[in-house]
């Protein structure tokens, strides 16, 4: 546009020179101006790229290091045997694995003391360098009654001060003494270290386990949030996207055109525009008060998204629907299908590679939300296992991945924070996973006309 | 035809969720409010699933008076069994739980919380508060020259040589947290008398309670941040401004005192043992409420309760006094009258 009206301003003072041959070897100033624009344009486009590229590396290189000690712990591995009468003692209390935690920093009291160290310890030292062992000890013992009284090797995650000291983000210069750790505690650690009691293992508990309360880091797990996303996902799929077909197709296809379905249309297009936190405050009142859906359901939460994803997968679907060349739909029609044969054997098959484009786009965004999740409950502490069916993986209270990565992030102890970085780069697995399905299905089904 | 089965198939879906979660019975104890109990709830809540037959009950944070308003939306399933509160619950919010249906409400009092003040390690020396020092710097109105004014003061050293000659900058929790309220009324409002500005606006003819409304607001120019999210963000805010204060509870500060230090106030400095004597002044009790007609509906309600409450837990040597939790000195008193399951008046 702007080049059209170049000439005449340039041609002013050209007039006043002697004319220049032309050439067509020679670039004349008009078309190296327009080389250069062109040049000037191409090195905009490889800077916006650049920065984009950096700001990627700068992300992934931020999450990768901050999030690679959360697979990493550091554990206590000691052989102990819990006899008969002390699980019958211990099993008697209240607070049981209080107990257990008594007895195993007991026995390992015992086994330091026989080595004959140099450096100073009590059972309080060791009860600081250990984390929470008592529900592990117990849930073991109590599922198989028959390793009572016999010697059992147990890896029990240590304190997450101890655990900092070990990845290096406690040292003896930045850290003051407190009852969580002391300074000389460490001289019993290093020694520990070196007999390899106290050692660094791959975190499989951090991918499987559930959450664990604020005081025991070493504990908490991302497992059953996935599990929780999972089924949310399951259900945002299997409702969104059989209803946003089913209303695209009747829409794009079937449906007069009149002021009525203008206003289904315009409202379409405005509810992807609705903040996910409304939908989220339309499902407490609508799926929990109404309906009387149980709260923390990952149900709960699949119909909330469900409700914020289907605009996003009309929009894509109609979109790729319309996409599709009119001759199809008459070549179909001519040779005597009915419409709805026509769309189904013809039409629907061409845009499926659309439509699945915009319903893994909409399940992306479901993933990551958490606005609506923090009002119909699944924000919070939810420490519960692996859901005991298919069911009640729907029902059951569960979390969701990025509610949980924000449930750590504002927890006191630094080492959540490392877990939450940690979370988000299994979400982004997930997220990957699921991108990468969707272009394998994309592929299968592509055609060419 | 396909899309038959499939219309179907969704049809069937929705009938079969509506319908199973209508038969569901709620199986667990669900808890909301406060974030400053949120740390001893979840515990408390890990605890009680792995030594107990009961589920884990779920926990969520909010504020204290985002929780209470949930917890008085009614009985049944659907609404809360517990509510956390850093404060103690309001004549409207009870009026309000009673025009709801929740008429018997169970109070529980954990134990003691201490709000201190804190800032960057390496940062400018903020190791001595006063009261008055506070309400200086964060006051909307203070006394200067014998005369209420708006706050002229932008830095501490301004009104006591004693501090820091920086910028003030402060991070205080917002108003839907409820350590907000005890901040205004064992901080600032005491501050306000100390300095005399409470008297100095009587004189000019302020009724009491205006005065005393005056005496807690806080500047609104930017000096002063309200923080509505958790401690993080308020120590993301100290770590990336090294004159800034903030408050946080005791526990979270003893969980990152490598990062922080904190300052004495009243030349008191914040621990346990000067919490529970009460020569601290800023602490306030932690409670939670109980809706006494969920107990006997949700299993393990009342359990978890006597479970929170007992000694080995709450007590002095438990692992929420090891988490930062100011032991109750009358723990006993709270344990019996959750046995007889006693109700607000």
């Amino acid at each position: 546009m702007t080049d059209a009206t170049l000439p005449p301003a340039t041609s002013e003072p050209s007039s006043a020179k002697p004319a220049q041959p032309k050439s067509l070897y020679a670039i004349d100033e008009l078309t190296r101006k327009r080389n250069a624009a062109e040049k000037r344009f191409q090195a905009y486009g490889i800077g916006a790229i650049g920065i984009g590229l950096f700001f990627l590396v700068v992300l992934a290189i931020a999450i990768i290091s901050e999030g690679i000690p959360a697979f990493t712990k550091t554990i206590v591995e000691v052989e102990f045997t819990l006899t008969q009468e002390q699980y019958d003692e211990a099993e008697g209390q209240l607070f049981k694995t209080k107990a257990y935690e008594q007895i195993f920093i007991g026995a390992l009291q015992g086994q330091l003391e026989e080595k004959g160290l140099d450096v100073p310890f009590d059972a309080s030292t060791i009860e600081r360098i250990v984390g929470k062992p008592g529900g592990d000890i117990r849930s073991f013992f109590k599922a198989d009654e028959s390793q009572l009284g016999q010697p059992v090797s147990f890896e029990l995650a240590a304190s997450s001060r101890v655990d900092g000291y070990i990845n290096g983000r406690v040292t003896r210069e930045n850290m003051t003494d407190s009852r969580f750790l002391q300074k000389t505690d460490l001289d019993l650690v290093d020694i520990l270290v070196e007999a390899s009691i106290i050692r660094s293992v791959f975190n499989w508990s951090f991918i499987t386990g559930a959450d664990s309360g604020v005081d025991n880091p070493g504990g908490a797990g991302i497992g059953a949030s996935v599990i929780g996303s999972f089924f949310m996902m399951l259900v945002v799929l299997f409702l969104s996207l059989p209803i946003g077909v089913a209303a695209s197709i009747y829409l794009e296809e079937f449906a007069p055109q009149n002021k009525f379905t203008d206003l289904i249309e315009v409202n379409i297009s405005n509810l992807a525009a609705v903040p996910s936190i409304v939908f989220g405050i339309l499902g407490l009142a609508v799926f929990i008060q109404f309906m009387h859906l149980p709260q923390s359901a990952p149900l709960v939460g699949g119909l909330v998204l469900t409700l914020m994803t289907l605009p996003t997968i009309i929009i894509s679907t109609r979109a790729s629907l319309k996409a599709v060349p009119p001759s199809i739909r008459d070549a179909a029609l001519g040779v005597g299908a009915s419409k709805m044969q026509a769309i189904f054997h013809h039409v629907l098959p061409l845009a499926m590679p659309g439509i699945l484009t915009g319903t893994i786009i909409g399940l992306a965004q479901a993933l990551g939300e958490t606005a609506p999740l923090l009002l119909i409950g699944m924000v919070g502490f939810v420490a519960r296992g692996y859901p005991d069916g298919f069911v009640s993986g729907f029902l059951d209270p569960n979390s969701a991945m990025p509610a949980q990565i924000y449930t750590w992030a504002a927890r006191a102890d630094y080492a959540f924070y490392e877990k939450a970085w940690g979370g988000i780069i299994v979400l982004l697995i997930f997220l990957l996973t699921m991108n990468i399905l969707a272009i394998i299905l994309r592929r299968r089904f592509e055609r060419r006309w | 035809m396909k899309f038959t089965t499939l219309v179907s198939a969704t049809a069937l879906a929705v009938a079969s969720t509506a319908f199973v979660g209508a038969a569901q019975a709620r199986d667990q104890v669900q808890v909301a409010g406060s974030s400053t109990v949120l740390p001893y709830a979840s515990i408390v809540a890990e605890a009680f699933g792995e030594n107990t037959d009961f589920p884990t009950p779920v926990v969520e944070s909010g504020g204290s008076s985002a929780g209470l308003k949930r917890f008085c939306e009614g009985v049944g399933e659907n609404t809360i069994d517990v509510a956390n509160a850093s404060r103690k619950i309001r004549e409207k919010e009870i009026k309000a739980c009673a025009e709801a249906g929740v008429k018997d409400i169970i109070e529980v009092r954990i134990g003691y919380d201490g709000i201190v003040f804190a800032s960057q390690k390496d940062g400018p020396a903020f190791t001595e508060f006063q009261a008055a020092d506070i309400f200086n710097a964060l006051g909307a109105k203070v006394l200067k020259d014998g005369k209420i004014v708006d706050n002229p003061y932008s830095k501490w050293a301004e009104f006591n040589a004693d501090l820091p000659d920086v910028d003030i900058a402060a991070f205080i929790p917002g108003t839907k947290h409820g350590t907000r309220e005890v901040f205004e009324e064992k901080v600032l409002a005491v501050g306000c008398e100390a300095t005399g500005a409470l008297q100095a606006m009587l004189d000019s003819g302020m009724s009491e309670d205006d005065a005393e409304d005056a005496c807690i607001d806080v500047r609104a120019d930017g000096k002063s941040t309200d923080i509505d999210g958790d401690y993080t963000e308020t120590l993301a805010r100290i770590d990336s401004n090294p004159n800034g204060i903030g408050i946080f509870g005791l526990a979270f500060y003893e969980n990152n005192t490598d990062k922080l230090k904190v300052a004495t106030m009243g030349d008191v400095a914040p621990s346990t043992e000067t919490i529970s004597t009460g020569e601290y002044p800023v602490s306030r009790p932690l409670f939670f409420y109980i809706k006494k007609a969920h107990i006997g509906v949700i299993p393990g309600l009342k359990e978890y309760a006597q479970f929170f409450t007992a000694d080995e837990i709450a007590g002095p040597s438990g692992p929420l006094a090891q988490y930062g939790l100011v032991a109750d000195p009358e723990l006993a008193a709270t344990q019996a009258s959750i046995e007889a399951e006693e109700t607000m008046k």
